[in-house]
């Protein structure tokens, strides 16, 4: 059932400071990531919300990345950590319902490590790529 | 007792309206069906009678408060607040401190009546194949009447909705002035959701699904919840338009997951929504999740403390970060 040529759409949310300067630098410095990733530009990890990533995978997106600043280091001072505890909980929520933890995923990418956020765009398309096409939770009408 | 306890309502509510300390008290009063309450508000005290209290005053009548402080969205002037006096049982009071944390509710002019609650009946715990025409309450046991006019006997206990069965904070955390009633009923563990819990993925999405499918998004659930007091809530608001018309399981998923989660650290777990449910979803299974999650992993229970800060809008530098995926 399987496809082999899957190509899986990922939407990552970034925040402005970090992570999406993480991805540029990634971008500067020529590092190879997949394709996959379609980025989505926010001011803070913590402007996420829980609705986008629901939403998102209601409108057929495979994957969804969420990247912020490190603990500590957030241009807001602390919201990547109020966020940090909505995350948590909507992980395990979707998870309790039976959305695949792959699916959801988050971390935190500083402004400097263009090498980790293409590590980490590669770990979550291999991963969605493995457990296939989103089928839980799309409209299809 | 269930007469005692009234009686003492009846004397704390007029006392109230004699010395003019509230405007308004909101209690139960008899419901239109046998072992039914319908929430009651009373503005003069003749109308003190009308209360009850018995094994099946289970709404949270939290709900109405912050309709009652906010009838009008960005009024300039200052408008004076009514004073009013609510019957608080454990979770009711629960809600109240949620409620006050979130500055819907102003605590001066909230005068509570808590009252150590030994729990909840539910109606729908009877077999659905009689017709009860009459219902009585004596000492611990109730017994009703069906059709043929024959009498069944049930224990109290028998009848207790879950989450009464589970619930830890019988005691009103806050209140002005408690009734106590006997002895404290032991909780059960908490339970809610965690045979789910152990159910393979797969399973647990194909509950989900017949769950949900049941759901006709009539609301009753948001409309019956202390905490969803949004002016516009998600489900109705058109700029972004969350949820689509369509009666299609993807968009009744959206509503249920948007608002079970917006009750993160907020739910008291007073099984309003679940009461509220004309068809029966086992709303618990999903709610309760958030309110043990926040338990295990932030060490959080709404509305217990009134000093704490809320659970989304604070953290602590120990805060796990289990959930962040590493390289």
């Amino acid at each position: 059932m399987m496809d082999k040529n899957f190509e899986p759409r990922i939407v990552a949310f970034l925040c402005n400071w970090c992570s999406y300067a993480g991805a540029d630098l990634a971008g500067v410095s020529r590092i190879q990531y997949p394709t996959n990733v379609r980025i989505i530009r926010l001011p803070c990890s913590g402007r996420i919300n829980p609705l986008y990533i629901v939403k998102a995978l209601q409108n057929g997106v495979d994957g969804v990345l969420v990247s912020g600043c490190h603990p500590g280091d957030c241009h807001y001072i602390s919201g990547n950590l109020v966020a940090g505890r909505k995350f948590a909980l909507l992980k395990n929520f979707l998870v309790h319902l039976g959305i695949e933890p792959e699916r959801v995923q988050f971390s935190w990418v500083s402004a400097s490590e263009g090498p980790r956020f293409a590590q980490i765009v590669k770990k979550v398309v291999n991963e969605v790529k493995e457990i296939g096409p989103i089928e839980k939770m799309v409209k299809r009408l | 007792m269930m007469k005692e306890i009234e009686t003492r309502i009846k004397e704390v509510v007029k006392d109230l309206f004699t010395q003019n300390k509230i405007d308004l008290f909101i209690g139960y009063s008899k419901g239109s069906l046998p072992l039914t309450s319908s929430p009651c508000f009373i503005t003069k005290s003749e109308d003190i009678e009308k209360l009850v209290w018995n094994s099946f005053c289970s709404n949270n009548l939290a709900v109405y408060l912050p309709r009652i402080f906010n009838p009008q969205p960005r009024k300039k002037e200052k408008i004076e607040l009514p004073r009013i006096g609510i019957l608080a049982k454990g979770c009711d009071a629960r809600s109240i401190v949620v409620l006050i944390k979130e500055h819907q509710i102003a605590r001066d002019n909230v005068f509570i009546l808590g009252i150590v609650c030994q729990g909840m009946g539910d109606r729908k715990k009877i077999r659905n194949d009689i017709e009860i025409t009459g219902a009585e309450e004596k000492n611990g046991r109730i017994t009703i009447v069906d059709e043929n006019k024959k009498e069944i006997e049930l224990k109290r206990e028998e009848l207790l909705s879950d989450c009464c069965i589970e619930c830890q904070h019988a005691t009103p955390p806050i209140h002005d002035i408690l009734i106590e009633s006997g002895n404290q009923r032991p909780a059960a563990p908490k339970g809610g959701g965690r045979d789910f819990e152990k159910k393979s993925i797969e399973d647990r999405w194909n509950l989900f699904q017949e769950e949900i499918s049941k759901c006709i998004r009539c609301y009753a659930c948001r409309q019956a919840c202390p905490n969803c007091y949004c002016r516009e809530c998600f489900a109705d608001q058109t700029k972004p338009r969350w949820i689509g018309v369509t009666d299609h399981i993807s968009d009744v998923m959206f509503y249920q997951i948007g608002r079970i989660f917006h009750q993160a650290g907020r739910c008291v777990d007073c099984g309003a929504c679940v009461r509220a449910c004309p068809m029966g979803i086992d709303l618990r299974v999903f709610t309760h999740k958030l309110v043990r999650d926040a338990k295990e992993l932030f060490d959080y229970e709404a509305g217990v403390f009134l000093e704490e800060g809320l659970l989304l809008a604070t953290f602590k530098p120990e805060d796990k970060q289990e959930f962040i995926s590493e390289p």
